[in-house]
């Protein structure tokens, strides 16, 4: 621990046990910084470290880590981000999510890089942290309250300073979507992260730091700093995405023909101009809501009316669009906010929350699911139908709600009847807002993606369109490009969206990454690190899961078998054999076996010693 | 430098508190921000931000007339201050400010980094622009914008 200080870190990680109500504070391993950098990267290696093969996911032995980056918290653009992560109940491998708002600065400020839940309360709970203090309470009432209630009633009673993050009544039932709120409407939405809060019976966090963040050098990071925020306010993007922020990018992906429909049937919704970015910001926008220290706040807070009731709700973005919009085909930018709102009230993802209520419906339609299973009719397009799903799923009412908590791939296994084949998911996870038929580099981003299904890890559709849609050559090698740029951001702490959407360059982060840290390292350096971290999390999910790997790296067979119907893409889709590949050319590129497997010595070049023995003897 | 907001702009970002904490105290620690943010969340859903605004109420209510006027603006003598609280509590803007890592409060010294690099412009200099033009994303240019490469944005 001697080599830690200058800056970026605490060099802390504070243990909860649940099951003992005891807290211990550990030292952050002396070469985790270096390898593994922060956020993501410690997530991944506590996990690999400490929840081993044959952990129950919604067990006490599998745990919750939080984590901050070296950059998280510190005066520059986009600090605000947070890791989150255990082994997954939506797909039994890793598992994580990454959530902006106010989490990690604070409890850098509290003093520590990583929380870690362990074992599980026999009660309800909270747990606040404040500073050195930390403490086990009693739900209460807490307990069944919706996401929105809880987060205030904390606010109130332990002060606004606290940052806390919650569950709904989704994570306290266990259903496999369930999220973890923030901030009244940031979530860490994906991989089930709720439903293992829930198991351990954590309603909610509530965290308050009241220490300052170190800094190697807080003089130049103040001038950095300043400089690069003036940097963004004159990037090219920043006046013209900031407004509608990821909603505006609906009206694209339409036009390309990569929109998720009426459960993925086809990928252009005619009527996305009533839920775009531009009916968000003139209809229902009330305030801009940012992380902290982001130059380009995308959280659109927002006041729904339909004539099921008004909410309020931070958003619709981008996804929740999709997937609430033109998944289950609400063509209102009202409708898509109501519903948004019943997800992160209830604490489901709302991501697979539209995509598992669109899966029913088509099931509903194609007589797998009856009315009276259903409870009431069930229609695309009609906004009762999807908040009906969705409470059911919430409250896992016995029945159909019960059997859409585990999500579509487990619900489409038990209704049988060839569902599977429009259960749009990878590996269990659901599928998310890019309809890739026609996209080779988007659909080997998500079949190859660690957690399942999962558009961030490479958002390579642009790619696709600027460099052909039939081609697939060069594909695998922009996938692996960016599943090494992108999740470093997690790494970091730091949002990526500066640089994705306004032209704010990489090489910034590079240059402060030692202002901060005190630690010499050039961008190569960090996308090693970041490389080593993909690899562990693919040993950590092929040793937990039998299968995960070429034989799971695979799209449902509508998307290789169905030509789109309609649309800027229709007629097109990817066949199975230019998903093989697109495969083969990206688990060579990688240093893998033909199995999807790191061979040996990819894993001892990136100093995997350890995953090296474990997967190979 | 003439401090002025415009709730309705301000993200709750907070990128003011950061800026001032390493400014003024070179030190990395929102919670030393001498400015205050506060969310009205889930209702009404919105933001206030609060400024010093030089009203002198933190001077009239000192026992020990710590607080004095130097150009304009009121200062904390740090050596005269006995840490009574009684300015924190009288503050009508609520950003007098006390940390349990202090022995003296401390008061906005106007040096305007919050307003510079507030990213919305809900913060903004009222002696350089105006209130329709606080906004940033509208606000007019006055520096030429830098090329930049652009990634992979659609």
């Amino acid at each position: 621990m001697a080599s830690l200080p200058p800056g970026g870190y605490n060099g802390r990680i504070l243990r909860v046990d649940l099951t003992s109500g005891e807290h211990r504070v550990t030292p952050l391993p002396a070469d985790w910084p270096d390898k593994y950098i922060g956020g993501r990267g410690f997530v991944s290696r506590l996990l690999y470290e400490e929840v081993p093969p044959g952990t129950d996911p919604l067990g006490p032995q599998n745990k919750l880590v939080m984590a901050a980056g070296p950059l998280s918290g510190v005066f520059l653009p986009g600090c605000g981000k947070t890791h989150l992560g255990a082994k997954s109940p939506a797909t039994g491998g890793y598992g994580d999510s990454n959530v902006g708002g106010h989490l990690s600065p604070e409890l850098k400020q509290a003093g520590y890089d990583m929380l870690v839940l362990e074992g599980a309360s026999a009660e309800p709970c909270i747990v606040v942290i404040n500073d050195d203090e930390v403490e086990i309470r009693p739900a209460g009432d807490l307990w069944g309250l919706g996401c929105f209630a809880t987060e205030k009633r904390l606010k109130d009673e332990l002060g606004e300073e606290f940052q806390i993050a919650v569950i709904g009544p989704a994570g306290e039932n266990l259903v496999k979507f369930a999220c973890i709120g923030h901030d009244f409407g940031r979530q860490a939405g994906r991989t089930g992260i709720g439903a293992v809060m829930g198991s351990k019976k954590v309603k909610a966090l509530a965290i308050q730091g009241s220490g300052t963040i170190p800094l190697a050098d807080p003089q130049g990071v103040l001038q950095l700093g300043k400089t690069m925020y003036e940097a963004c306010f004159a990037a090219p993007g920043f006046r013209e995405w900031t407004p509608q922020g990821t909603a505006g990018v609906t009206d694209w992906v339409n036009e390309v023909g990569a929109f998720p429909t009426r459960n993925f049937q086809t990928s252009f919704f005619p009527e996305y101009k009533k839920i775009n970015g531009e009916r968000l910001r003139e209809d229902i926008h009330l305030t801009d809501k940012g992380c902290m220290g982001c130059p380009t706040p995308c959280g659109k807070y927002s006041h729904a009316k339909v004539p099921m009731g008004e909410a309020k709700v931070e958003g619709p973005e981008y996804e929740t669009i999709a997937m609430l919009g033109g998944d289950c085909c609400l063509a209102d930018i009202n409708e898509v906010a109501y519903a948004n709102y019943i997800c992160d009230d209830l604490g489901l993802d709302s991501i697979s929350g539209g995509n598992v209520a669109a899966f029913a419906i088509e099931a509903y339609e194609k007589g797998v699911i009856s009315e009276e299973q259903a409870g009431m009719p069930l229609a695309f397009g009609d906004l009762p139908s999807v908040v009906h799903l969705l409470r059911i799923i919430a409250g896992r009412e016995e029945g159909l709600g019960d059997l859409l908590a585990e999500g579509v791939k487990t619900a489409s296994e038990k209704l049988g009847q060839d569902s599977a084949r429009y259960a749009i998911h990878v590996k269990g996870l659901e599928w998310t807002g890019y309809e890739s038929r026609y996209a080779p580099a988007m659909m080997l981003s998500y079949v190859t993606a660690d957690i399942g299904a999962h558009h961030n890890r490479s958002w390579a559709i642009t790619f696709d369109v600027a460099k052909g849609r039939d081609e697939l050559a060069g594909k695998a090698e922009r996938v692996i490009e960016l599943q090494h740029i992108r999740p470093l951001f997690d790494c970091l702490g730091v949002c990526r969206l500066q640089w994705v959407e306004i032209g704010f360059e990489l090489e910034w982060y590079e240059k402060v990454f030692p202002v901060v840290t005190g630690r010499q390292r050039t961008w190569q350096e960090l996308l090693q690190a970041s490389e080593r971290v993909w690899n562990l999390n693919r040993v950590y999910s092929a040793r937990h899961v039998p299968g995960w790997g070429r034989r799971l790296d695979q799209p449902p067979a509508r998307f290789v078998e169905e030509p789109v119907p309609d649309g800027p893409a229709k007629g097109k889709f990817i066949t199975q054999a230019q998903l093989d590949e697109l495969l083969d050319t990206y688990y060579r590129l990688r240093g893998w076996t033909d199995d999807g497997l790191p061979t040996k010595e990819k894993l001892l070049e990136l100093d995997l010693p350890d995953a090296a023995k474990d997967l190979w003897g | 430098m003439r401090l002025a907001t415009k709730d309705e702009l301000c993200s709750g970002c907070r990128t003011c508190l950061l800026v001032c904490s390493l400014q003024n105290q070179g030190q990395n620690n929102p919670k030393f921000g001498l400015l205050r943010i506060h969310g009205l969340f889930p209702k009404p859903g919105r933001y206030e931000v609060k400024v010093c605004i030089e009203c002198g109420t933190c001077r009239d209510v000192c026992p020990v007339e710590a607080i004095y006027e130097v150009d304009g603006y009121l200062r904390v003598d740090k050596n005269l201050c006995t840490r009574c609280l009684a300015c924190v509590q009288a503050c009508p803007e609520g950003v007098m400010t006390i940390h349990k890592q202090w022995d003296a409060t401390q008061k906005c010294c106007h040096c305007g980094a919050c307003a510079e690099y507030c990213p919305t412009g809900a913060i903004y200099d009222a002696d350089t622009i105006e209130p329709d033009q606080a906004w940033r994303i509208t606000r007019q240019v006055t520096k030429p914008v830098a090329e930049n490469g652009g990634a992979d944005s659609g």
